[in-house]
């Protein structure tokens, strides 16, 4: 650990500027159209680039005829993978990234890339892409994820075994690994329950659904060196894996970050850059990739779909005694680790004496799974918190009583392994309790639900730089993608640390030329780890201030004080030394030993765990099957909010994104394999009069290892909105739903379903 | 590709009947535009007809109204005059789209459209909406109902294009209403629907009736035997059930990506029944 990382007596913190509200910087540019995304840049001699898709969901690739489309008039450039060489060894998460970017030997899902053109136009490069001549020889396909598991089923990955298993598997199979994390003895637990229950579940596969398609300038020379613009969460990730993937220096490709038309996870992962670098090389021009929406849906990365078994045991006074979950969690044609991170955060928010969670990663043919705000742990706590109030109603105890009596705590061994430091889930469900909400009348076919949910939150690399204009304005050069009003935060932390008004500092994004590696923003990992480098800049460039006043004053450097934006000489004998402002000492730094900077570079670790408890009514029309959410409470912890309204944003996407998971978002696939709904039509995330305003409530229950005791707060919220509106579901209609999404469809199903059995019961 | 805008529904009758290839009417665009950008369809000839007069007005005429083919939802909707005879037509074809979506569309690209989900044409129907066509042999007027023949098919002939939508007088006896099932709010298109038109006798009596369900078969659906189950009733609770259950029996829609056949069938006849006390009502019943 490095002394940056020293704690502080946070708690007792006072503030000056964090916490308030002022406008973003970035929000005029992005309301009046100034702001550039992916799309929105130009470069001499630019091409246009197009890929062509697989219509098949796995097939063999004979052979691809490329002749007729290079001869075409305006094409400069066509690729195949032959044109993309393998550089990395033939097998790992490189590989499959190489192998996603362009199919090899076979296509492995609907919207697979096999080819890629660089054209004058877009006209003359889609007439190349039907020029292209791909001889495919169709192979069973698989897409559901327990028809993977099946034992007949057609394997997606020739070679698999799975792994974590002893004795090792001796046959292929879509099964790529088991992961298990637990403690106690959940056969033990069981038997000393009163009530157990046990319940499968089912949850479909989600897009992330940013508005802005992906779209990328490529820039390639002859010399080896390249630029790229891009809409990324991380340029220097995909600085890396492009690099890579391309054999090029990892010094000499600049990646600069576009603005950013929203991510969500997926924007961590290269999709079509590597073609775009590809197709520049060959072509030695300039090439502008942006995908279609239906590109985006067919071949970008959504979520896992999911199906799960989840068993808990509790005894008749409220206490867990036993929980397991078996969760299955497809990742399309490439291993990952979704399962993983539903194993481990899926009963995260309990404290429980036996616990063992199970999960299998399986492969099909869909798309390559990416990362979705907290990702695996929505679908996880959708079983988890389902079956929670099914304990809790045969036991006859109220759902938030029952979770406050066996929350975790500080000290609590968590079912991934760790140990809690202080936490937030209790205090989340006292105010759920307290919560006018909870109490607020129902009208007829309305009900409310409530769940919880938890995300681990990232820290990682950051380098972080503060530069000193001499006029007293500041650059504040961060490496972390905005992708939530970072630099609104980051503004407001170097405006607390240096004294200085908000308005003094300009926050900018580097490119991958201007600072250290710094990771991917990605784990809610932006304002806890570009927040801390940023103060750790900022108190480096105080010191430089305090030592040009010193010398000024001819005064020891431990004599001078840094206070509200100016040095201070400390001491009664330095009485008379009138203090010297940030702007006086700025404007003297030409002569005083040059420009005045602080940077930092860290690993920043302990991002602290975050918790969110909300509660949800809904109105469904048991005609129809139609539900709305009527009214939406999120309570989270946030740590410490920077610009509490930006928190509250987070809260409020996150749980719309959830509303929608819960409601009417899947990907539908067709017998033939085929992705039937890769538009926004048939993908219906919530439309804004599909929403209630959702209320918010931020907790502050500090993280010790961050200077001002900051948690990320982007992706928990994502976590409880599938449990909370399934039970209020439950509550509105008498049906408890396990199969999400909980389509009109499917809630008419259950309801018939139900009146079915009544009946029966009845007559019986 | 070629774009004319001529200036009369006989000119672009000509043009359409002297295209060689593929040749489409261009109102509002928001259907053929947006195939157009995704590639979906290569026009050889684009016919604009915004700039022929007798396309862009609503005119009250003797013996109803004649609403012109590029006359948008937006500017439909401020019509008050068919707003109050026809809310349930109106409110339909201000269902397509967004609002952006209702600056441009039309209620005759939705018919020539030839979904089975339009929202317009079941209430049209219902209202006994008729198309003027004009075509290389002159004018002729057909009933709503005949002009979609099949998905993305219609009786139009080479050469032929509808200039206007007419429709009835309406009357203080009648009333209509439309209402579909979208799994959101708003932007997105039928899973099912239902337009009733009724018009009450003495004693609020049901004398006349239209029942229509859309987004249930290749084309919507008129369903006599609905309308026979509420005619000669003030919709009590049994003339409902019979006409929902003549509505399910109607039904033959598919199973896809927005719905089942099941919920279609179940839900078409739930609206119905709804569509019906909202007419009822308009119609003065009680």
């Amino acid at each position: 650990m490095s002394d940056n990382n020293q704690n502080t007596n946070f708690t007792n913190q006072e503030f000056k500027v964090v916490g308030s509200r002022p406008e973003r910087p970035d929000g005029i540019d992005k309301v009046t159209g100034r702001a550039l995304y992916g799309a929105d840049t130009y470069a001499p001699g630019q091409l246009v680039g197009a890929i062509l898709r697989s219509p098949h969901a796995h097939a063999k690739i004979k052979s691809i005829d490329t002749s007729k489309a290079e001869k075409l008039k305006g094409v400069k450039a066509v690729l195949t993978s032959k044109d993309l060489p393998d550089l990395v060894g033939g097998a790992g998460p490189n590989y499959d990234i190489l192998v996603n970017c362009m199919a090899r030997d076979r296509a492995l899902y609907d919207g697979h890339a096999v080819a890629a053109v660089a054209a004058i136009d877009e006209n003359t490069a889609r007439k190349a892409l039907k020029l292209i001549k791909v001889d495919y020889k169709i192979l069973p396909h698989v897409t559901d994820v327990d028809e993977a598991r099946k034992p007949n089923a057609p394997i997606v990955q020739p070679g698999t075994r799975t792994a974590n298993v002893e004795p090792a598997p001796t046959k292929d199979s879509n099964i790529a690994a088991r992961n298990q994390f637990g403690h106690g003895d959940v056969d033990e637990g069981f038997k000393q329950a009163d009530v157990i229950i046990e319940k499968t579940y089912k949850t479909e596969q989600t897009h992330q659904g940013y508005i802005e398609p992906h779209a990328c300038l490529a820039s390639v020379g002859p010399d080896g060196s390249g630029e790229l613009w891009v809409t990324t969460q991380g340029h220097y990730t995909f600085r890396t894996v492009c690099s890579t993937l391309l054999g090029l220096d990892i010094a000499k490709l600049k990646v600069t970050s576009s603005e950013i038309g929203g991510g969500f996870g997926g924007k961590t992962h290269v999709w079509m850059e590597p073609v775009a670098l590809g197709l520049s090389r060959k072509a030695n021009r300039p090439v502008k990739v942006v995908m279609s929406r239906e590109e985006v849906f067919r071949a970008s990365g959504p979520t896992a779909s999911t199906s799960m078994d989840i068993k808990i045991g509790a005894t008749r006074d409220g206490r867990i005694t036993a929980a397991t979950a078996d969760l299955r969690y497809q990742g399309g044609p490439f291993p990952g680790m979704w399962g993983l991170l539903g194993a481990m955060t899926s009963f995260a928010c309990y404290n429980l004496p036996n616990v063992k969670t199970v999960a299998w990663d399986i492969l099909v043919n869909r798309p390559k799974v990416a990362a979705y705000r907290a990702p695996s742990a929505p679908m996880a706590a959708f079983g988890v918190e389902s079956t929670m109030d099914l304990v809790a109603d045969a036991i006859g105890m109220s759902p938030v009583d029952f979770r406050m009596l066996n929350a975790a705590r500080e000290g609590t061994r968590a079912s991934y392994g760790p140990t809690y430091g202080p936490i937030g889930i209790l205090p989340t469900l006292e105010a759920v309790k307290n919560h006018p909400h909870m109490t607020a009348p129902l009208g007829p076919n309305q009900g409310r639900g409530m769940a919880c949910g938890f995300w681990f939150n990232f820290g990682g690399q950051t380098a972080t730089d503060l530069n000193i204009s001499t006029d007293g304005t500041v650059n504040l050069t961060i490496g972390t993608v905005d992708v939530g009003g970072s630099r609104a935060s980051m503004s407001l932390i170097a405006a607390e640390e240096l004294g200085i008004s908000y308005d003094e500092i300009k926050c900018n994004i580097g490119d991958t030329n201007s600072l250290g590696h710094n990771d991917t923003t990605e784990g809610s990992r932006g304002t806890f780890s570009s927040g801390m480098a940023t103060i750790f800049a900022a108190r480096q460039a105080i010191d430089v201030m305090r030592e040009r006043a010193a010398q000024k004053w001819e005064i020891p450097v431990e004599e001078v004080e840094w206070k509200d934006g100016e040095a201070h000489a400390v001491g009664v004998h330095h009485s008379n030394l009138i203090p010297l402002s940030l702007k006086e000492i700025a404007k003297a730094s030409p002569r005083t030993g040059g420009p005045i900077a602080g940077h930092n570079e860290t690993v920043a670790d302990n991002a602290g765990v975050s918790f969110a408890s909300h509660i949800c009514d809904v109105e469904v029309d048991p005609e129809t099957g139609s539900t709305r959410v009527i009214r939406y409470t999120v309570v989270q912890d946030a740590g410490k909010a920077i610009h509490p309204q930006y928190v509250e944003g987070q809260f409020q996407g996150a749980a719309a994104q959830g509303i929608g998971w819960a409601l009417n978002e899947e990907y539908i696939y067709g017998e033939d394999g085929r992705l039937q709904n890769a538009g926004f039509l048939d993908y219906r995330i919530p439309v804004c009069s599909d929403l209630p305003f959702i209320d918010t409530k931020i907790l502050e229950i500090p993280n010790p290892d961050h200077p001002y005791g900051v948690r990320g707060v982007g992706e928990t919220s994502i976590v409880p909105p599938l449990a909370a509106i399934g039970s209020a579901v439950s509550n509105a209609v008498g049906v408890r739903m396990d199969h999400v999404p909980m389509s009109p469809p499917r809630i008419r199903a259950a309801l018939k379903a139900q009146a079915a059995s009544e009946k029966a019961v009845s007559a019986g | 590709m070629r774009y004319e805008a001529p200036t009369t529904t006989k000119e672009a009758a000509n043009l359409l009947a002297k295209a060689k290839g593929k040749a489409f009417v261009l109102a509002g665009g928001t259907d053929l535009l947006v195939r157009m950008k995704a590639g979906m369809l290569e026009p050889d000839l684009v016919v604009d007809i915004k700039r022929i007069p007798a396309t862009r007005k609503v005119t009250k005429t003797a013996s109803g109204f004649t609403i012109g083919a590029s006359v948008s939802g937006a500017e439909l909707g401020e019509n008050k005059a068919v707003k109050k005879a026809w809310p349930g037509v109106v409110e339909a074809t201000e269902l397509i789209g967004s609002d952006q979506v209702q600056g441009r569309c039309t209620m005759v690209g939705n018919l020539c459209n030839a979904s089975p989900a339009a929202d317009s044409v079941p209430a049209m129907i219902a209202a006994g909406a008729k198309a003027a066509i004009v075509g290389p042999k002159g004018k002729r007027s057909v009933a709503v109902e005949k002009i979609v023949t099949g998905p993305g098919k219609t009786s139009l002939k080479k050469g032929e294009m509808i200039e206007s939508i007419s429709l009835p007088k309406g009357g203080a006896k009648i009333g209509d209403a439309y209402l579909r099932f979208i799994p959101r709010t708003e932007m997105d298109i039928a899973v099912c629907s239902a337009a009733v038109c009724l018009e009450l006798g003495a004693k609020n009596v049901i004398k006349k009736a239209t029942v229509v369900l859309g987004a249930v078969a290749p084309t919507a659906v008129t369903v006599p035997a609905a309308a026979k189950a509420i005619i000669g009733t003030k919709l009590d609770d049994d003339a409902l059930d019979a006409l929902a259950a003549a509505c399910e029996a109607a039904c033959n829609p598919i199973d896809d990506k927005r719905g089942t056949i099941e919920f279609r069938t179940e839900v078409a006849a739930v609206l119905a029944r709804r569509a019906a006390k909202i007419a009822f009502e308009r119609a003065g019943g009680k």
